[in-house]
């Protein structure tokens, strides 16, 4: 799978991005790292250059509470609701269901093992396959944890 | 009678009136064996390589923030960025230049050669040709140069830029990797750092031995902008080199025949029974020029 790794937001510390891009590539995706403090703009003209499938978002200072969903929506207007969104990092519980009902598919906390990143990409990937809702703009309801 | 067009020519005829999403899968498609059908006039291709860490990114982001001030619109091929470093800081590069809301004159295209075996080659121009007719009007392909596919990819430019870094060591690997034959420009970048002027001199000494030399060399820094604009109008004014080009040929040629070598079907039996001594080199040669022959 393409998958575009990137860092919205403010902070700068992307060891954590930079872990799961060596994953990702190790369990034989293309990944494709932005770099640090990302504008949602710049996000979606990556995506749509690179024509990636799969978005992963890293944010550990509260960018989830409004970049993630900010981004997610953009992703829509732009065309890109094929598109499976993942997040990482330090986002708590409580902010979960709102950030599955912006479209993210599965979030990945702290000490989370590099396979269950792997297994999600495999289950997705076979759920689109079979033509189930799967992408950032399609049917909510589905998400992988 | 209406006729019923494929995914693939819907894709490119959206992809050449201007639609960025439309391109961009249509290179995937490309990938993936997609040959399109589209004559364009000759494309403006630069090879940009050089060992990993020369600056080559940054190099080609300041020459870009440069071009499209001028109104060129800018697409790189970035092939096989096979550190994260290296993938994430042509992207920063692009990053920086959001300031002068050019983004819309810039596209970027990493491709990870690992993932093709059978080499780059038998596609490289197939990308060159739908960027060109989409209205890119200049092409650079950026890679590492280490390594002879890597600099067999970077032979479908029509100029060739080698970055070295200040390390008189990295220029001798490129003697080596004769990528330096194949360079019509040599420049040494980090000039901000004081070994720099050293490993130049070294360049143009080194450069001097060969009869004809035509290459022209720069010492420029990517990081301040010292020697770009000289750099950029070299690049411009690039003269075309008939020794050079025939190199260059020359490399491509033998692109598309490893790729035919790679992709021939019967590879691994080949392989196998070389590996047991049941047929020669000299054999295993003859079966697949025989195959090729029989397509």
């Amino acid at each position: 799978m393409r998958i575009v790794i990137a860092k919205p937001g403010l902070d700068g510390h992307d060891r954590g991005a930079k872990v799961i891009t060596r994953v990702l590539r190790d369990g034989g995706h293309e990944v494709i790292y932005t770099g640090i403090r990302k504008t949602p703009e710049e996000i979606i003209n990556i995506l749509i250059d690179e024509d990636a499938e799969a978005l992963g978002l890293s944010s550990l200072s509260g960018a989830h509470e409004v970049l993630i969903p900010k981004i997610c929506e953009e992703m829509k207007i732009s065309g890109l609701s094929d598109i499976i969104v993942f997040a990482g990092g330090i986002i708590p519980e409580k902010d979960h269901p709102k950030l599955y009902d912006s479209g993210v598919r599965a979030i990945f906390g702290p000490g989370t093992h590099s396979e269950k990143i792997i297994n999600f990409l495999i289950d997705v990937s076979q759920r689109k396959e079979r033509g189930e809702p799967t992408g950032v703009g399609e049917e909510i309801g589905w998400h992988w944890n | 009678m209406a006729l019923e067009l494929s995914m693939e020519s819907k894709l490119l005829n959206l992809a050449i009136n201007g639609d960025r999403r439309s391109l961009g899968k249509i290179l995937t498609k490309i990938e993936s064996g997609f040959e399109p059908d589209i004559s364009v006039q000759k494309p403006w291709t630069l090879g940009v390589t050089g060992p990993p860490g020369a600056g080559k990114s940054t190099l080609i982001g300041a020459l870009i923030s440069r071009w499209i001030k001028k109104g060129e619109k800018i697409a790189v091929l970035a092939v096989d960025p096979s550190s994260p470093k290296s993938g994430g800081a042509l992207l920063a590069d692009r990053i920086r230049m959001q300031g002068s809301e050019k983004s819309e004159s810039i596209f970027i295209r990493s491709i990870a050669s690992r993932n093709h075996p059978g080499g780059l080659s038998l596609f490289i121009g197939h990308m060159i040709n739908v960027l060109s007719a989409s209205g890119w009007s200049k092409i650079i392909i950026e890679t590492v140069g280490s390594g002879q596919s890597q600099t067999r990819i970077v032979a479908f430019a029509d100029r060739i830029l080698l970055v070295e870094g200040p390390d008189r060591g990295d220029i001798i690997q490129a003697e080596k990797a004769g990528i330096l034959e194949l360079a019509d420009i040599v420049t040494v970048n980090k000039s901000d750092i004081p070994n720099s002027k050293l490993a130049y001199n070294s360049l143009n000494s080194s450069l001097s031995l060969n009869d004809n030399n035509s290459t022209i060399t720069h010492l420029v820094s990517a990081l301040n902008g010292d020697g770009i604009d000289d750099l950029l109008s070299t690049i411009d004014e690039c003269p075309k080199s008939s020794e050079r080009e025939i190199l260059r040929q020359k490399e491509r040629l033998l692109s598309l025949w490893d790729s035919r070598l790679l992709n021939y079907d019967g590879l691994n039996e080949l392989l196998v029974a070389l590996s047991t001594g049941s047929i020669t080199l000299y054999d295993a040669v003859d079966i697949i020029d025989k195959a090729h022959m029989e397509n």
